[in-house]
């Protein structure tokens, strides 16, 4: 199973409201997935900060004194700190991030923050007080673990470049050769998890120049099993299904917003839903919203 | 007409209700607040009258016997799955596997069904105003499929019986689903279920297509591709 959930915002009116509407969906979608869920929140962006999440299972020691070893700002939310730096110290902080075994480093980017951990999405939304962060688009998940263990490592969304996010309800088959063929491209990926390598690989095709849609349409060849995939980007949105189209999905499309779920009951309770456009995705088609830079 | 309010009651309350009225009642009842939810207005078995005001989850209507059900939003996965009798009605669109496995009864769809709808039907009647997605009908044995617009990719693979009424495009067919004669008798049966489904299509309009019974008897000359 595993329940997806995306919102992308048009309307600015909203964006105070993006973590409320995303919990309230994401909750919707506990049955499909009681192992772990996870959150990545787009906010903030261009305001010349580079944004680090980290993730510790010892918060109250890794994070004691965080601020003068790393050199920058840090602002802890329960297992979770989101480290902010200037755009040209980013290098050097990710350098003395990675120095620090404890330290797991859940994402990197002008304006993604990821919030995941083992539990009910209730409870994690709550740890992380979601329902109170504003931001333009953002992602979840709430996992029922088959490809790999039920970790923090294990839960989504995967972020494996700057400011991208995927989460996945499926399950990869080819995701080990998948790995060996990016780990020889020289891309890291650091957990068992199929929807990792997923990740790395759309990582892998953007750096490689490809946009959003273009690395979604390679994964079409690239990746065999079965998925509903929900892409971040800094500015951007993305859906999509394989091609036989086993895992559920339900879009909706107001002036206000876009929002997918993994059921329409994810999609009930959102604003001015009665007026909807309301479709499945079709199958191995490629859906890409992007903001107005 | 009683009136059961999902955001008042639980489910299993409501489908108990629906499900504990007399076998001879004509009763009518109007669901409220559906909010997507699962298996509402499952497992019915008395000719009452239901109408569910909203969308529903998986297997709204599924197994039902004798009742009318309607969904005035759209309807999630597994509408009228495994459906023996009565009649469903959805005003909006239809997900994945509509009607799948039913052995009577009609599902009429308003709107657009997704994929596998009327997957392996087994005697029960599937009519769909809109388009059906890929692989519907597929393994179908018996009743029919009737599509008044287009139909995706492998209608009716490794079909058995049934038939199969298309009036738009067809992107592909499935193993061993070939377009048919429409003879005198196939007009007269689509005639009476485009009337039923309160369809404004003429038979004429469609084609039809059904097995061409060739994967009925393993035969030793396809023994090579196992």
């Amino acid at each position: 199973m595993c329940g997806v959930v995306g919102l992308f915002l048009k309307d600015k009116a909203l964006e105070p409201q993006l973590g409320a509407l995303l919990t309230d969906m994401l909750v919707t979608m506990t049955g499909r997935g009681p192992d772990s869920a996870g959150i990545a929140v787009y906010r903030g962006a261009d305001d010349g900060q580079v944004k680090l999440t980290v993730q510790s299972a010892n918060p109250d020691v890794d994070f004691a004194g965080l601020a003068d070893t790393l050199g920058a700002s840090v602002t802890r939310c329960d297992t979770h700190a989101i480290i902010s730096c200037a755009a040209e110290e980013a290098d050097a902080v990710r350098t003395r991030i990675a120095a620090i075994p404890a330290l797991r480093l859940m994402s990197t980017g002008d304006a993604i923050e990821i919030y995941k951990e083992v539990g009910l999405p209730a409870k994690v939304a709550e740890r992380f007080d979601i329902p109170s962060l504003g931001g333009t688009h953002g992602i979840g998940h709430t996992r029922m673990a088959t490809e790999s263990a039920v970790t923090t490592l294990g839960a989504h969304p995967f972020s494996t470049g700057p400011d991208q996010c995927l989460v996945h309800n499926g399950a990869l088959s080819n995701h080990n050769s998948l790995r060996r063929d990016l780990e020889d491209e020289g891309v890291e990926v650091m957990s068992a998890c199929d929807t990792e390598a997923a990740a790395a690989f759309l990582t892998w095709k953007m750096q490689q120049g490809a946009n959003l849609g273009e690395a979604l349409e390679a994964s079409l060849d690239a990746l065999d099993g079965c998925y509903t995939f929900v892409v971040g980007t800094k500015e951007g949105f993305a859906v999509l299904r394989d091609p036989v189209a086993c895992k559920p999905a339900v879009l909706a499309e107001t002036d206000q917003y876009v929002a997918l779920g993994s059921e329409f009951r994810a999609l009930a309770n959102l604003p001015g839903i009665d007026d909807a456009r309301i479709w499945e995705p079709e199958p191995a088609t490629v859906y890409v919203w992007e903001r107005q830079a | 007409m009683t009136v059961l309010d999902l955001s008042a009651i639980k489910l299993r309350e409501l489908n108990a209700t629906l499900q504990g009225v007399e076998p001879d009642s004509h009763a009518a009842f109007e669901v409220r607040n559906p909010q997507g939810g699962h298996a509402i207005a499952v497992g019915l078995n008395a000719p009452i009258d239901v109408t569910i005001n909203g969308s529903t989850g998986y297997y709204c209507a599924g197994m039902n016997q004798l009742a009318t059900v309607r969904v005035t939003g759209s309807a999630g996965p597994g509408v009228a799955q495994n459906m023996m009798s009565g009649k469903v009605i959805v005003d909006g669109d239809a997900s994945q596997y509509a009607g799948a496995t039913s052995r009577g009864g009609i599902l009429v769809i308003k709107g657009n069904a997704t994929s596998r709808c009327a997957i392996q039907i087994k005697g029960g009647d599937v009519v769909v105003h809109g388009d059906i997605g890929h692989m519907s009908a597929y393994m179908a044995q018996s009743g029919s499929l009737v599509v008044l617009g287009d139909a995706g990719a492998d209608l009716g693979d490794s079909i058995y019986e049934s038939h199969l009424f298309v009036r738009g495009s067809v992107k592909s067919l499935g193993a061993d689903c070939v377009e048919k004669e429409m003879r005198p008798e196939h007009v007269e049966h689509l005639s009476r279920l485009l009337h039923e489904a309160e369809a404004d299509a003429k038979p004429e309009e469609f084609r039809r297509y059904g097995s061409a019974r060739t994967l009925y008897h393993f035969e030793v000359d396809n023994a090579g591709p196992y």
